[in-house]
């Protein structure tokens, strides 16, 4: 087996991946704008989006004020959440971290819990704007607390148990809370708890392009030192990167990407987890220049495929979007242990 | 300042203090290396060798003093500029996820790439060139926690080569290697020195592979430096012995060998030996725990090495002479003690009749002779 054989192998691999990813990526979206209680043709479709055709239509309104702005929250979304488990599991190292390890779901949840219970004399039934606010705002403080930590410990792994810890104590915090709520106080709590892509909306989509994409710019440029990282801080310090810089920096913008999809869509599990590492496997490679886009991609078409699935399985009940997710998550996630496992053993 | 009045070292450190958190650990340590020099520090474990070089390499802050590269200050450099002059070797351990030995060995081109890290094509060259300097070209594709610790440690070698740096700093590069390897390893460093005129700064354990490599030899130990100099100066024994306050067991400077203590109590045994043949038999009975006497052996014999250490009573003639009177007459009474005497069976002539002699007399006097090393193994 020649060298150039080998490398030019693995060019024709991420050719076929991206290309792969991009088909899935239409395909996934043209079903789930075809998919629902209005069943629309592909030839109207590509009428209605590009041409903007018949403007009284149903489906017009149907799928412009419905259907592509949860489409196109959920691909900027999944893609977010995606990426930063990709940029949390090369922080820590470990494959098999999330992007919620850090506390910020559970710093979103007690935040949110505690501005339901304190307006919920104000306001009959809690507005999404609220909602999105109050639980960035959470994310937001327990990101700030972890930062606090981030320059002070010396162990990645130590970070870890602090963000884990951070985790519990919002917990017990939204616990206690809830204990002493009325129960039609937290219906709204309840409801964000289980996370869903349904309150999208034009509105939504923007501020959410104005957070993931500049943070997908900030991470692909971050990819050289990311690449140097991995070798471990020791390497890195000696390559002439400046470790502890880059830390805050991927800190943040991880923090800022999942923060960003517990306001408007709740704290989706496993995708953050499972997500990168189906991407990495595809890839057979962990290099973060391929990594940052593929896991993204890979993160638009999984969760577009999920809240697709959320809305059309039981039709016309709505599954929250974790439980589709987790369904297909988990068991990756226990496969993953067990491969990983059984590699180490060998 | 660096001294004036000769050329600027390639790397000198100047009344150095390093700990952690502000806390000394050592002081006062001062060195300067040419180019293509290899310096070894060695001392016991937790004595800080990686804490000087973690100090040289400036991921600790120094406490005190100053490090120099070609006569500036480390801490004025950028961080890209120490990146292209020195490239470490580190303890830990590197377990990347899907990363081929060849991207390994790539990321030591870091300080030269653009803002993505994009490899030209002289890069690649570099690369190639790398991973041949190691020879492990032939593994280059494989994943890196697919191949063994000895390869790792040349792929890890090879990805400091590839920064093309004039330093390369190694904290104990030998450690989990096996003795084939840890020769290959060392053999590779020194060829660069000699050949490319790398300066190389390490910490090694084995004692034995530092003197026979190093130009220079730092010995830690306390608070401050306890010796340096050439490995010539350095290696003595009672250094050595003072190094690692070996109070049981030894080792011996000249051969490298290391022995462990002797065994105590009667002596139960003799054993004519001479040109090595008694080797082996010195250690099979230290390991039996059986305390022995040894001789008679001429002062430079490399058997003196092993029984030297090990024996309880040793007979020295001077070398290239006849053996006295009075030491065959000394061995003769000792092995009127003895339960049983050993024939080595190192080939006797001229000088050392004296031993076959001595077998016959032990013989005569209804002595077991032991020949192998498995009748050894039978007594009890």
């Amino acid at each position: 087996m020649s060298k150039l054989t080998v490398q030019g192998r693995n060019t024709v691999r991420y050719c076929i991946v991206f290309l792969s990813l991009l088909i899935l990526f239409f395909i996934a979206v043209i079903w789930s704008i075809k998919s629902g209680s209005v069943d629309i043709s592909v030839k109207d479709i590509l009428r209605i989006v590009f041409l903007r055709d018949g403007t009284d239509n149903v489906a017009f309104n149907v799928i412009w004020k419905i259907r592509l702005p949860r489409i196109l929250l959920s691909v900027l979304l999944g893609g977010a959440l995606s990426l930063s488990g990709f940029l949390i599991q090369t922080f820590f190292r470990n494959p098999i971290a999330g992007p919620f390890v850090l506390g910020i779901s559970s710093g979103a949840k007690m935040f949110l819990a505690i501005v339901t219970i304190a307006m919920a004399n104000v306001f009959k039934q809690m507005p999404l704007s609220i909602t999105v606010i109050a639980s960035f705002v959470g994310s937001m403080l327990s990101l700030l607390l972890v930062l606090l930590f981030t320059g002070k410990v010396k162990n990645m792994s130590m970070l870890l148990v602090i963000g884990i810890m951070i985790g519990y104590i919002c917990s017990a915090v939204t616990d206690l809370l809830i204990n002493f709520a009325k129960e039609s106080e937290i219906v709204n709590l309840t409801h964000w708890s289980l996370g869903t892509f349904s309150g999208a909306s034009w509105q939504s989509v923007r501020v959410c392009s104005f957070i993931v994409l500049p943070a997908l710019l900030i991470a692909f440029l971050l990819s050289k030192p990311m690449s140097a990282y991995a070798l471990g801080e020791g390497y890195a310090q000696s390559l002439g990167m400046n470790v502890k810089a880059f830390r805050i920096a991927i800190v943040i913008v991880t923090g800022v990407l999942s923060a960003c999809v517990a306001a408007f869509a709740g704290p989706i599990s496993f995708v953050g987890i499972a997500v990168p590492h189906i991407s990495r496997i595809l890839l057979k490679t962990n290099k973060p220049i391929l990594m940052i886009p593929a896991s993204f991609l890979c993160g638009s078409v999984f969760c577009v495929l999920c809240d697709l699935a959320a809305r059309m399985l039981f039709s016309p009940t709505e599954l929250s979007i974790s439980t589709v997710t987790s369904a297909i998550g988990a068991p990756i996630v226990i496969w993953l242990m067990v491969s990983r496992g059984r590699k180490k053993d060998a | 300042m660096p001294d004036i009045d000769k050329l600027p070292a390639k790397l000198e450190l100047e009344s150095l203090t390093v700990g952690y958190h502000g806390v000394p650990l050592i002081s006062d340590i001062a060195f300067s290396l040419a180019k293509g020099e290899i310096l070894t520090l060695i001392g016991p474990n937790g004595s800080g060798k990686s804490t000087i070089l973690k100090s040289i390499t400036r991921q600790l802050a120094t406490i005190a003093g100053t490090v120099y590269i070609d006569g500036r200050d480390i801490h004025t450099l950028s961080g890209k500029e120490i990146a292209t002059k020195m490239a470490v070797v580190l303890t830990q351990r590197v377990r990347p996820e899907m990363m081929t030995c060849r991207e390994l060995v790539a990321a030591g081109r870091y300080p030269y790439t653009g803002s993505f890290g994009l490899l030209t094509a002289h890069d690649k060259e570099v690369v190639e060139r790398s991973l041949d300097r190691v020879h492990a070209l032939d593994i280059a594709d494989q994943d890196v926690t697919a191949i063994s610790d000895g390869q790792r440690q040349r792929v890890l070698l090879a990805r400091a080569i590839c920064q093309e740096p004039e330093i390369i700093v190694l904290d104990e590069p030998t450690s989990f290697l096996d003795i084939r390897h840890k020769i290959e390893l060392l053999g590779i460093l020194s060829d660069m020195a000699k050949n490319n005129g790398i300066t190389v700064v390490m910490s090694l354990h084995e004692i034995d592979l530092a003197e026979r490599i190093s130009d220079r030899i730092v010995c830690v130990k306390g608070e401050k430096i306890a010796a340096y100099g050439t490995p010539e100066e350095l290696f003595k024994d009672e250094t050595v012995r003072a190094l690692y306050d070996i109070e049981s067991g030894s080792f011996n400077a000249l051969l490298g060998c290391v022995e462990l203590p002797a065994p105590a109590g009667e002596i139960r045994c003799f054993v004519t030996g001479g040109a090595g043949f008694g080797i082996p038999f010195y250690r099979a009975l230290q390991k039996r725990g059986i305390a022995f006497a040894a001789g008679i052996l001429p002062e430079n014999d490399v058997d003196v090495a092993v029984a030297g250490p090990l024996a309880g009573k040793l007979i020295l003639t001077a070398p290239y002479m006849p053996v006295t009177e009075a030491n065959a007459l000394e061995a003769k009474q000792i092995i009127d003690r003895v339960e049983f005497v050993i024939d080595s069976g190192c080939p006797t002539g001229e000088y050392n009749r004296a031993n076959a002699d001595l077998i016959s007399y032990a013989r005569e006097n209804g002595k077991r002779i032991i020949t192998t090393l498995k009748e050894l193994s039978e007594v009890s």
